[in-house]
């Protein structure tokens, strides 16, 4: 198979635009802007191409809200100061069922924080990317390979289910470069039969809405809406994970190919530890993990944030097992070593 | 002899409207030249939040619902990926001038060829009556009680005079309700708006001078003789911006 070397938000963009997705829309914001710069390169040389920059990240989620409205395959990017700003908008896809994929880049806060990598808006995707009860499905690649393969399986999970689905990269998957494979990227982009694109007077009108006045309708709505959630939580909870280890080191993107070599130098010095690395974050795998933890005596949570995806670990283990954490923040990425010396102390207990 | 009828744009059922409020009026003139264009089957309305946030549920094209000033981006996201169909949004004062501006001065400085028809009644109508980005000085308001002072809460905006400043607007008229002879006015404002995204010219807005007789404490007849005794002055009609050419 052929390889080429590519950034990460390169890959991204450019598997985005083999799986079909011509219309991208976004607005400039460090790291991710070489998604955007890509799609402003190659997007007006493909027929139908559309790429515009916004005004701003509001206007790039409500341009995703209209061309993903009148039914055609979409998609922005941005970073997680922008990730705020796009909030409203991502609530009304929910809320519309619309497909998209949204790519978060993320960079450090709050508030303008840094533009060094963070992961410090796993809440902000798995538990309050919009006002209202919604979910949004969270894939999270830890290598250039995986901004390819997920861009592909986010697309199709967003038009599977009708939903916007977010990849949740950092900073150091954007900005680094690994020789990666596009394979055989299939093209399946159709228009939506239910987009507002004029009914030519062949059939009803389609209308595209979140407001429901009428309480039943909006409850019943929002019931059908998590039976899809709860087929997604069923069919596309995923994760990669060692069997049988006592220590379980869990940690996603980034952080997770530096918790690999801290879990390989302790295996080497004789500790049983294994990794466990999500790749959903909603849905949460949680029998992955029950079954990653068969063994284990305790776990250890690794990101590059204060701790944000602790809480579900706990919540998958059912609080049977002690959970500990270790992150870096501000920007810093943890090494192995700092990971393994915390190994070592719940290895020690 | 032509027959008064409903346009077939728009749906058969009672509006939620206030009595004396021009929304009804408005829509059917967006409707008739939907009707006289023979586009509503290549059409998609968008509608705002605000008082005519149902629009979607009255005209019998395809419908998009927005968030709050957004309708522009929206109609780029839409007009972009269909560039040979109608795209036209419907806006008030609050929702296109304040909460909205940086989405209508983008959409139109890029000259997105869309039409939006903006209705501006100087007031937040749903939410009950509050100031409004074209509220008037010394206009009496739900949040401005002591009548809006331009020092306190700053001045009105002239949307169509501020949007054709910008080389992207193709089109750009403001005209009002009150009458037959405006009314009749305002429609081949709207027909113009339209044609000229027909001829992919740019951006096109109709604005119209409105009444809310329900916020402005009048009665319907009373609130068109205030609109022309107080908006006119300050909101003078006319073509504002026309790269059209007549044909």
């Amino acid at each position: 198979m052929n390889k080429v070397l590519m950034k990460g938000n390169e890959a991204c963009a450019e598997a985005a635009i083999r799986a079909g997705c011509k219309s991208y829309f976004g607005y400039p914001i460090t790291p991710q802007n070489e998604i955007t710069a890509y799609m402003s390169k190659a997007l007006p040389k493909i027929d139908g191409g559309v790429f515009v920059q916004a005004e701003s990240e509001i206007g790039a989620i409500h341009m995703v809200y209209g061309c993903a409205g009148s039914g055609v395959r979409c998609m922005t990017s941005s970073s997680s100061p922008g990730i705020s700003l796009k909030s409203e908008g991502i609530s009304y896809l929910a809320g519309a069922d619309l497909p998209c994929v949204i790519v978060n880049v993320q960079r450090g806060g709050p508030g303008l924080g840094t533009i060094q990598p963070s992961q410090a808006d796993y809440f902000q995707a798995t538990k309050a990317i919009g006002h209202g009860d919604l979910k949004i499905p969270t894939l999270a690649p830890n290598s250039v390979q995986e901004m390819v393969d997920m861009t592909v399986k986010a697309f199709e999970i967003a038009e599977k289910y009708r939903t916007p689905v977010i990849i949740l990269a950092d900073g150091l998957l954007g900005q680094m470069m690994e020789p990666v494979s596009f394979g055989e990227i299939e093209n399946n982009a159709a228009q939506y039969p239910y987009g507002a694109y004029g009914h030519g007077n062949k059939r009803e009108r389609n209308i595209i809405n979140s407001l429901y006045l009428d309480p039943l309708k909006l409850e019943e709505k929002i019931n059908e809406r998590f039976e899809r959630y709860a087929k997604i939580a069923e069919t596309e909870a995923a994760a990669e994970y060692d069997k049988d280890a006592t220590i379980v080191v869990a940690a996603y993107g980034s952080t997770a190919r530096v918790a690999r070599s801290a879990v390989d130098k302790a295996r080497a010095e004789g500790i049983n530890a294994g990794l466990f690395r999500p790749q959903t974050l909603w849905p949460f795998p949680v029998k992955q993990l029950k079954e990653a933890t068969g063994n284990a005596k305790a776990v250890l949570v690794s990101e590059m944030s204060m701790g944000q995806m602790v809480d579900d670990v706990k919540m998958a283990l059912e609080f049977k097992l002690p959970v500990e954490f270790y992150g870096r923040q501000g920007g810093f990425v943890p090494n192995p070593d700092e990971i393994l010396k915390k190994i070592k102390e719940i290895s020690n207990n | 002899m032509p027959s008064f009828k409903r346009p077939n744009a728009l749906i058969d059922m009672p509006t939620h409207y206030c009595p004396g409020c021009t929304h009804g009026i408005i829509h059917r003139l967006v409707a008739e030249v939907i009707d006289e264009m023979g586009i509503e089957g290549d059409t998609v309305g968008i509608c705002p939040v605000g008082c005519s946030v149902l629009e979607y549920v009255y005209f019998s094209c395809d419908m998009m619902q927005a968030s709050h000033g957004r309708s522009p981006a929206v109609a780029t996201g839409i007009k972009r990926a269909n560039p040979d169909k109608f795209v036209f949004t419907y806006q008030g004062d609050g929702d296109l001038a304040a909460i909205g501006t940086a989405e209508t001065v983008h959409a139109a400085a890029r000259g997105e060829n869309i039409t939006v028809i903006f209705v501006n009644n100087a007031i937040y109508g749903m939410t009950g009556g509050q100031m409004a980005p074209t509220t008037l000085p010394g206009q009496f308001t739900q949040t401005t009680p002591y009548g809006r002072d331009t020092v306190r809460e700053g001045h009105p905006i002239r949307v169509s005079e501020m949007l054709s400043t910008l080389d992207g607007v193709a089109y750009a008229e403001r005209t009002m309700t009150v009458d037959p002879k405006s009314i009749a006015n305002t429609k081949k404002a709207i027909r113009k708006a339209f044609e000229i995204q027909k001829a992919k010219k740019g951006f096109s807005i109709v604005e119209v001078l409105s009444t809310c007789p329900t916020n402005w404490g009048l009665t319907p007849l009373k609130a068109l003789d205030w609109l022309k005794e107080n908006m006119l002055p300050h909101y003078p009609l006319g073509v504002y911006a026309d790269k059209g050419g007549n044909e």
